[in-house]
């Protein structure tokens, strides 16, 4: 099963080597990670997306990382009202003929067009996964020439309604 | 105008005292120093009284600094040598034992040894040399990511960057090490760091909004606790190494002998609960006592205290524990359901937890039946081996040690098969007299940990129970032996093989000895002789004791060849995939 999981840590060196490793070592699949700075030039937030198998393997993650020293704060958030996005940056094959076409393949999408070559043009699509899935699919007739995409990154909403308890069982 | 001047030069070495003065008041709070002093300056102040180490290029300021202050520092022949002396340091003193050895080869060295204190959680401290910060990364002379390799086999490790950090830094490793689940954490200290010049003023606290280990229980979980025990009819405790670490010996005797409750132990738990008490079921585990284990597979309440559920202690899973509710306390919450399901938790020391569930005062069941059934595991089923009286049995040998010391000796092994012999023979009666490799199994640890051992309590025989193949990895040691005429008595548990590999082999590979025999051997005598150490061979079981009893006697190291029988296999036995209701070799 697929879980989202929010972890401020120190931003200090080698901190997302200290994180990943603990991953591979203990055989769990990251699908994406994203880093980046808060709010607090010392502080870190990390967004992962990590496919396991079982609510043990889950819990064994989060406690896992709770252990190491540099992390401040990890919650499994895919039950909770979030807020998560994706970003890609898609290289389409785009002749004069066809520039129209892809501009309102676009425009429902909200993507937006941020380079534009003699036979190819750029766009910019973010959402949740599966809209910048569709997004993708849906223009890939046209051939691919690049694709850039982002892991995805994640808040809580700030009204709070929570659907359920937290799904792991961890203590401290 | 010459009384001015006398004035003047009268202000002037007033000013002078006076400076003199205020400086060495300021002394305590800030002093300029370079970073090796600091770091040295911190290890007084953690109260480090003994440093085991290696020196090299990249520590060399450090070591520079060392020799000008006089501190007491014990030189290895092998950087795992000094490691697994630390080891064997802290897990008899309870103390941190501190390792300092140089940058590349150096702290390569000393991973092995950093791997089995992070299993077996020992709390280290150890400080790698680094190259210079304005070559790191080029792959300079000597330049190892030192950091990188340990990040997965320590609590935590930091390269220092900044002299001014030094302290700090030096003050959360301390803490990280000792408190919680101890660990190993591991300085890396670049050559130019250790030579610049920076301010020592050591905090009082530390401050790790990430770190913050639980230690007292949750209340509510220890009531679940103890009103699961009122519930049980067949309860057992398995005590761990995490009562040890936390210093609750006295807490677990306290709580099991009031609930009379069955105690079994882990590898590393032993000593924690009096080997020789009635309560007390022996080793649980692969080469525990058939009695321990069918305590756990049949109980209906199994309290682990401190223990890991390592899979050398419960066999197959599938057949592990399967009536038992399980309680588990543990500092560690990762290790709270890691392997097995569990359904009491407890976060928390363990000394702590017991202390809170001897509170409740809740009046003992006396499980007599339960009792009485265990007893007839115990009594039927004891520990056994055939004794033809030609040759030295490796079972007998590890009886007649411990009677000849009385039980109360520090005994420190590698792993295999004189291990498992030793946990089992050796009725350990006191907490941190048993220093062994559980998790890691590391050959070669024994006997630089025997010496570690020694320097903890210099005046307690420590025995150093070795395989000769485990010897043959950190014999090199004996030269510590030889300088300071340490009184390490060596065991040999000398049967020319890699007795567990060779077992395993007889057992489950059909006899096909592949590279597992040593059919020429040193003289371990002369080698002995050469290192000046007094030594004894003994292949007849007659002259066993006596020999032993005269060597035991001696003021100086002694080694011990002891050749004993050489296909002798460890019973009785858990094999890979079983269950603790399957062990093989519980008769003769």
């Amino acid at each position: 099963m697929k879980r989202t999981i929010s972890a401020t840590v120190n931003n200090s060196t080698g901190v997302l080597n200290r994180i990943t490793g603990l991953f591979s070592r203990r055989q769990f699949n990251i699908e994406s990670i994203t880093v980046g700075m808060t709010e607090n030039p010392e502080i870190s937030r990390m967004t992962f997306v990590v496919n396991v198998d079982s609510d043990r393997g889950l819990d064994q993650v989060i406690k896992q990382l709770n252990k190491q020293v540099d992390v401040l704060k990890v919650r499994d958030i895919s039950d909770e009202n979030i807020v998560a996005r994706e970003l890609a940056l898609i290289r389409v094959v785009a002749t004069p003929q066809t520039r129209g076409e892809i501009e309102t393949l676009a425009r429902p999408f909200r993507a937006s067009i941020i380079d534009v070559g003699r036979e190819s043009m750029t766009l910019q699509v973010t959402g949740d996964h599966q809209k910048v899935e569709a997004f993708i699919d849906l223009i890939k007739p046209y051939g691919l020439k690049e694709l850039a995409r982002t892991g995805t990154t994640a808040l809580k909403r700030s009204s709070k309604k929570q659907s359920q308890d937290l799904h792991y069982s961890f203590i401290q | 105008m010459v009384e001015n001047q006398r004035d003047e030069g009268g202000t002037e070495m007033g000013t002078s005292v006076r400076t003199q003065a205020e400086k060495t008041a300021n002394e305590q709070q800030t002093q300029k120093l370079n970073g090796s002093q600091i770091v040295l300056r911190a290890l007084a102040e953690e109260n480090v009284d003994i440093i085991f180490g290696y020196p090299g290029g990249a520590i060399l300021p450090t070591y520079d600094e060392i020799y000008k202050m006089g501190i007491h520092h014990i030189l290895a022949r092998h950087e795992q040598g000094a490691i697994h002396a630390a080891e064997g340091y802290a897990r008899v003193s309870g103390k941190p034992g501190v390792c300092v050895v140089t940058s590349g080869p150096g702290a390569t060295n000393v991973v092995t040894g950093i791997a089995d204190a992070m299993i077996d959680s020992l709390p280290m401290i150890v400080i790698t040399g680094q190259v210079a910060t304005n070559v790191i990364g080029t792959d300079a002379f000597q330049e190892a990511d030192v950091v990188g390799v340990t990040m997965p086999i320590t609590k935590h490790n930091i390269q220092l960057r900044d002299v001014n950090d030094i302290p700090r830094v030096m003050k959360e490793a301390f803490h990280i090490a000792t408190t919680g689940r101890p660990g190993p954490v591991l300085i890396d200290l670049p050559k130019d760091v250790s030579t610049a010049i920076g301010e020592f003023k050591y905090p009082k606290q530390v401050h790790m909004p990430g770190y913050q280990p639980t230690v007292q229980p949750n209340r509510l979980q220890i009531k679940k606790v103890a009103a699961a025990v009122e519930r049980a009819k067949k309860p057992v405790i398995l005590a761990g190494a995490g009562v040890l670490h936390a210093d609750g010996a006295d807490e677990l005797f306290e709580y099991a002998t009031k609930q009379q409750i069955p105690v079994t132990n882990t590898l590393l738990g032993l000593g924690s609960f009096p080997g020789n008490h009635p309560q007390f079921l022996g080793m649980a585990g692969m080469h525990g006592l058939y009695a321990a284990n069918m305590a756990l597979h049949e109980c209906d309440l199994l309290i682990n205290v401190g223990a890991r559920f390592d899979d050398r202690l419960t066999g197959s899973l599938n057949y592990f524990a399967p009536e038992a509710e399980v309680v588990h306390i543990d500092v560690d919450p990762a290790e709270i359901g890691k392997n097995v399901e569990t359904a009491i938790p407890v976060v928390g020391d363990a000394k702590e937890a017991l202390k809170s569930l001897s509170a409740l005062d809740k009046a003992p069941v006396p499980y007599d039946e339960w009792h009485q059934h265990l007893r007839h595991y115990s009594d039927d089923y004891p520990l056994w081996y055939n004794d033809d009286g030609k040759t030295i049995k490796p079972q007998a040998l590890l009886d007649m040690v411990y009677e000849e010391t009385k039980g109360e000796a520090i005994v420190t092994t590698d792993v295999g098969q004189h291990q498992m012999w030793a946990a089992q023979y050796y009725r350990f009666a006191n907490p941190h007299r048993w220093v062994t490799s559980g998790g890691l199994g590391t050959m070669g640890f024994g006997f630089p940990a025997a010496i570690g051992a020694q320097f903890a309590e210099p005046n307690r025989d420590v025995i150093a129970v070795i395989g000769d193949a485990g010897f043959q990895m950190t014999m090199q040691e004996m030269s510590i032996l030889q300088e300071l005429n340490l009184p390490v008595k060596i065991v040999i548990v000398n049967n020319a093989s890699l007795g567990m590999v060779r077992q395993w082999q007889e057992l489950f590979y059909e006899e096909r000895y592949s590279h597992s025999l040593f059919p020429i051997q040193p003289d371990f005598l002369k080698l002995a002789e050469a290192y000046n150490i007094k030594a004894y061979k003994i292949e007849d079981p007659s002259e066993a004791r006596a020999t032993f009893q005269k060597g035991l006697k001696e003021d100086g190291p002694v080694l011990f060849d002891f050749r004993v029988t050489a296909d002798e296999n460890c019973y009785p036995m858990i094999a890979p995939g079983k269950g603790h209701h399957e062990m093989e070799g519980i008769r003769p």
